[in-house]
C-alpha cells in the first residue's frame, strides 16, 4: 500500500517537474529577441560556455580520433580493407561521437557550471534582487546562457570531429600505413553532406538545446541551499547524460533507420 | 572595457574556428564538393538487373568519375530498370554508341557505373538514351553459373553415377531460367 | 526617553493624523482584523496601505489579517522576533508573492492585481536592500550600481559614470567602485547595494535586516546612512529588523509584528513606555516574560524520570 502511495506521489512530482520545466522554457524563449538586441550579453555567455570547452574538446577529440583509428584499422586490415578506415573514422565521428560526445563532455564542463552559477544566484537572492529591480532573472540571466550553449554546442561537435578525424588521420596514415589518399577519397565517396554531415549537425543543435535546458532548469529549480545547488548540478549532468541518448537513440532511427 | 574587448575576440575566434571546422567536413571529409547541384546534362539508360546500384553513385570513364547516378526508377512499359545519369558538364563530348555497365568496386564493393565510349559522331544529349547497356552480375547468379559449368564439366568427364547425374540435372535446370528479381 | 500620556496604548501617537489608521490602534490581545478593509492608499499620506493581509505557506499561517499603513518621508519599522515572516512582507509588498487574503496597495495601485508590466513599472520605483546585499557577484561594484541604470535607461556612458560615482560617494564607497563584490566587507556589500537600490531615485526603498551580523561601526554607518539618504533623497523607508536600539533611534513609527499579527505599533517613545507586557519585553530584551524563554514541553522532572 505505501509503496503504491510513494509511486503515485513520485510521478505526481515528476510530471509536475516536467509541466514546470516546458514553462519555463516558454519564458525562456520569450527573452530571445530581447537578448538579440543586446548582443554583448549573449558573447560573455559563448565565451564562458564555448570558449573555455574548446580545450577539454579538442584534446578529447583528438584521442578518440586516434584511439578510432588504431582500433579501426586492427579489425580492418583483417579483412584487407584498410583503405576504408578514413570512411570508419570520419562515419563515427560525424554521424555519432561527434555530436554524441561532445554533448556530454559539455554538461560535465558547462552544464554543471551553468547550474551551479544559476543555483548560487538563486542561493543568494541575486535573482530575487534582480526581480526586486524591475528585471526579469530569466530573460536577463537564463535566456543568453540558453542561447549560448545552443550557439556553442554545434561548432564544438563540429571541431571535435575535425580534430577526430586529423587524428585518426594521424595514427591510420602516419603511423600505421594507410595509404594517404585512399584515406581521403574513400572518406569524401562515403560521407554524404546531407545525410551524415547536416543531420550530425542537426543532432548537435538538437542535444544543445536539450543540455542547455536541463542545466538552467535544475539552476532555476534548485533549493536555495548549498546541498540543494550540490543535488542539482548532479542532477543536471545524469539527466543530461540520459537525455542525450535516449534523444540520439530516436534521432538515429528517424535519420539513419532506412538506410 | 578592455575585458570586454578581449572576451569578443575569443568569441570571434571561436565562431571561426567552429566554421573552419564545419566547412572542413563538409568539403573534405564529404562529398559536398563533388555536388555539382544541377549542373551537367542527364542521360537515360536501361537496365535489366541494377544489382544494389545506388542513387549518387559514380558514373567512371577509365576509371576516372565523369558523373553520378541521378535516378533509378523502373520502367513499367519495358519492365526493366531505367537509371539517369548526371553526367559533368565538362564531358559534353561522349559519343552517341557509348555502352554502359554497371560493375562492382572489389569483390563485394558498392556498385558503379562504367561508360565505354563508342566511335560515333554524333554526341549523348541531354535526355539521350544509352542504348549499349550490361546488367550488373549479380553475386548468387555467378555462383550458380560457376556450379553448373562445373558440373557440366563433371558429366562430360565421367557418366558412372547416373543417380549423381540425375540430381545435379534438377539442380542445373533452375540457373537457365530467368534469374528471379 | 520621551514621556507618553498613560492613559492609552499605542493610540495617543501625536504625529499620526485622524484617519484610518486610528481605528487599528488597539490592545493587542484584543485585535481583531475588520471584515471590511478599507479602500487602500485613500490618504495622500499614506505611501504603503497593508489591509486585512493573510499569507500562509502550505498549512503555515504567516500572517492572519495584518493592517499597516507606511507613511511618505517617514521611516518606519517593522518589527519582531526572528521568524515572524518580516522578510515575506517585504517580498509581499514587492509583488513577489501573492497574498491568500487581503491587500497590499503601493502608491494608490493593489499589487497583487496589477499585470505583470505594471508591477515591474512599479518595482522601478521600488528599492530594496537584501539581507545579503545581494549583489551580482560576476561584475565589480561599479557595474553593480550601474546595472538598473544600464537595465532601465538608454542614458550616455559619461551619464552613466557620473550617476554612479555620485550614489557610491553617497554611500562613501566611491573609492572602492573598481572591487569586486567577494572582495567586501559584509557592511561594504550593504552599503553598495544601498547605492545600487536609489540608482533609480525611488520614491522607497525596503530593507530587509540591515543591520544584522554588523560590527558596531558599519552598524552605525548604515543607521546614519538610512536616516540621512531617506532625510536628503525624500524617500519612504520601511526597516525590517529586530535590533531594537538600532531601529529606534531612526524609526518615526514602530509596527510590532509576532505570530502573523501586530502587536503593537506608535512612535519608539509610545512603545518603550508600553504597559504591554509582550511589548516591553521584546524592546528591552527581558529573556523571560510572554514569550517564555522554554519552548512548551512536558514537565521537566516527569521527563527525566520518564522510562526509557
Amino acid at each position: 500500500m505505501n509503496v503504491f502511495i510513494r509511486l503515485g506521489e513520485t510521478t505526481l512530482a515528476m510530471l509536475q517537474k516536467l509541466g514546470r520545466s516546458h514553462l519555463f522554457l516558454l519564458h525562456v524563449l520569450s527573452g530571445v529577441p530581447g537578448i538579440l538586441l543586446r548582443p554583448r550579453l549573449l558573447s560573455a555567455q559563448v565565451f564562458s560556455l564555448g570558449v573555455l570547452s574548446i580545450l577539454i574538446i579538442a584534446v578529447s577529440g583528438l584521442f578518440v580520433g586516434m584511439v578510432l583509428g588504431l582500433q579501426g584499422f586492427n579489425v580492418l586490415s583483417d579483412f584487407g580493407a584498410e583503405e576504408s578506415l578514413g570512411v570508419m573514422v570520419a562515419a563515427s565521428l560525424v554521424r555519432e561521437l561527434g555530436p554524441v560526445v561532445t554533448a556530454l563532455l559539455f554538461a560535465g564542463r558547462a552544464g554543471s557550471a551553468l547550474t551551479a552559477e544559476i543555483g548560487l544566484m538563486k542561493a543568494t537572492e541575486q535573482l530575487s534582487g534582480m526581480e526586486m529591480m524591475a528585471v526579469d532573472p530569466i530573460k536577463r540571466i537564463v535566456t543568453p546562457r540558453f542561447l549560448g550553449g545552443l550557439i556553442a554546442m554545434p561548432l564544438l561537435a563540429a571541431l571535435f570531429s575535425m580534430v577526430g578525424v586529423m587524428g585518426g588521420f594521424f595514427v591510420g596514415v602516419g603511423l600505421l600505413g594507410v595509404d594517404d589518399g585512399a584515406f581521403w577519397t574513400a572518406m569524401h565517396t562515403h560521407i554524404d553532406f546531407w545525410d551524415d554531415i547536416i543531420n550530425g549537425v542537426i543532432k548537435s543543435l538538437v542535444f544543445g538545446v536539450v543540455v542547455t535546458w536541463i542545466a538552467v532548469f535544475e539552476g532555476y529549480d534548485a533549493l536555495p541551499t548549498s546541498e540543494g545547488v550540490g543535488r542539482a548540478t548532479t542532477r543536471s549532468v545524469v539527466f543530461s547524460a540520459f537525455a542525450v541518448l535516449g534523444c540520439d537513440f530516436v534521432l538515429t532511427a528517424l535519420m539513419f533507420g532506412d538506410a | 572595457m578592455r575585458q570586454s574587448k578581449m572576451i569578443e575576440l575569443w568569441v570571434g575566434v571561436f565562431v571561426a574556428l567552429g566554421l573552419v571546422a564545419l566547412f572542413f567536413l563538409s568539403m573534405q571529409v564529404s562529398n559536398l564538393a563533388d555536388y555539382s547541384a544541377d549542373e551537367g546534362y542527364v542521360v537515360k539508360a536501361y537496365f535489366d538487373n541494377v544489382g544494389s546500384l545506388k542513387v549518387r553513385a559514380p558514373v567512371t570513364m577509365s576509371g576516372v568519375r565523369v558523373g553520378r547516378v541521378s535516378q533509378i526508377t523502373f520502367d513499367k512499359q519495358k519492365f526493366q530498370a531505367l537509371v539517369e545519369l548526371r553526367i559533368d558538364p565538362k564531358f559534353d563530348n561522349l559519343p552517341e554508341d557509348t555502352s554502359a555497365t554497371i560493375l562492382t568496386a572489389g569483390l563485394l564493393g558498392e556498385q558503379y557505373i562504367s561508360l565505354s565510349p563508342g566511335g560515333s559522331d554524333l554526341t549523348l544529349q541531354q535526355g539521350s538514351v544509352i542504348d549499349l547497356t550490361q546488367s550488373a552480375i549479380v553475386f548468387e547468379q555467378m555462383v550458380s553459373k560457376f556450379l553448373y559449368s562445373k558440373a557440366e564439366g563433371e558429366k562430360k568427364a565421367s557418366s558412372s553415377s547416373p543417380v549423381e547425374k540425375n540430381g545435379s540435372n534438377a539442380v542445373q535446370a533452375e540457373p537457365v531460367a530467368p534469374a528471379a528479381p | 526617553m520621551v514621556t507618553a500620556s498613560d492613559n492609552a496604548l499605542f493610540g495617543a501617537a501625536q504625529d499620526i493624523p485622524a484617519g484610518a489608521s486610528l481605528a487599528y490602534n488597539r490592545v493587542p490581545s484584543g485585535w481583531t482584523a475588520p471584515n471590511d478593509s478599507p479602500a487602500p492608499g485613500n490618504s495622500d499620506e499614506v505611501l504603503v496601505a497593508v489591509r486585512n493581509l493573510s499569507f500562509a505557506r502550505g498549512e503555515r499561517h504567516i500572517f492572519d489579517g495584518i493592517d499597516m499603513d507606511i507613511r511618505r518621508g517617514k521611516i518606519t519599522a517593522i518589527m519582531g522576533p526572528s521568524g515572524t515572516g518580516k522578510t515575506t512582507l517585504l517580498r509581499l509588498i514587492g509583488g513577489q508573492l501573492r497574498p491568500t487574503a487581503g491587500s497590499v496597495a503601493v502608491d494608490g495601485q493593489v499589487v497583487h492585481t496589477l499585470r505583470l508590466g505594471e508591477l515591474y513599472e512599479l518595482r522601478k520605483r521600488m528599492g530594496m536592500l537584501f539581507q545579503s546585499g545581494a549583489l551580482l557577484t560576476d561584475i565589480d561594484v561599479f557595474e553593480n550600481v550601474a546595472f538598473p541604470l544600464r537595465e532601465h535607461t538608454r542614458l550616455p556612458e559619461s551619464m552613466i559614470r557620473t550617476l554612479v560615482l555620485m550614489k557610491l560617494q553617497a554611500v562613501g564607497l566611491r573609492g572602492a567602485s573598481r572591487l569586486m563584490p567577494s572582495e567586501l566587507s559584509g557592511g561594504m556589500a550593504r552599503r553598495v547595494a544601498l547605492a545600487r537600490a536609489i540608482a533609480l531615485d525611488p520614491m522607497m526603498i525596503m530593507y530587509d535586516e540591515p543591520f544584522t551580523g554588523q560590527d558596531p561601526i558599519s552598524m552605525g554607518v548604515l543607521v546614519q546612512l538610512i536616516r540621512q539618504l531617506n532625510d536628503a533623497l525624500g524617500l519612504t523607508s520601511i526597516v525590517v529588523s529586530h535590533d531594537v536600539h538600532e531601529t529606534a533611534a531612526i524609526a518615526d513609527y514602530i509596527y510590532l509584528v509576532s505570530a502573523g499579527r501586530v502587536v503593537g505599533q506608535g512612535t519608539p517613545a509610545e512603545l518603550a513606555d508600553s504597559d504591554s507586557a509582550w511589548v516591553r519585553q521584546f524592546m528591552q530584551g527581558l529573556p523571560d516574560g510572554p514569550v517564555a524563554f522554554h519552548y512548551p514541553a512536558a514537565d521537566y522532572a516527569q521527563d527525566l524520570l520518564k522510562a526509557r
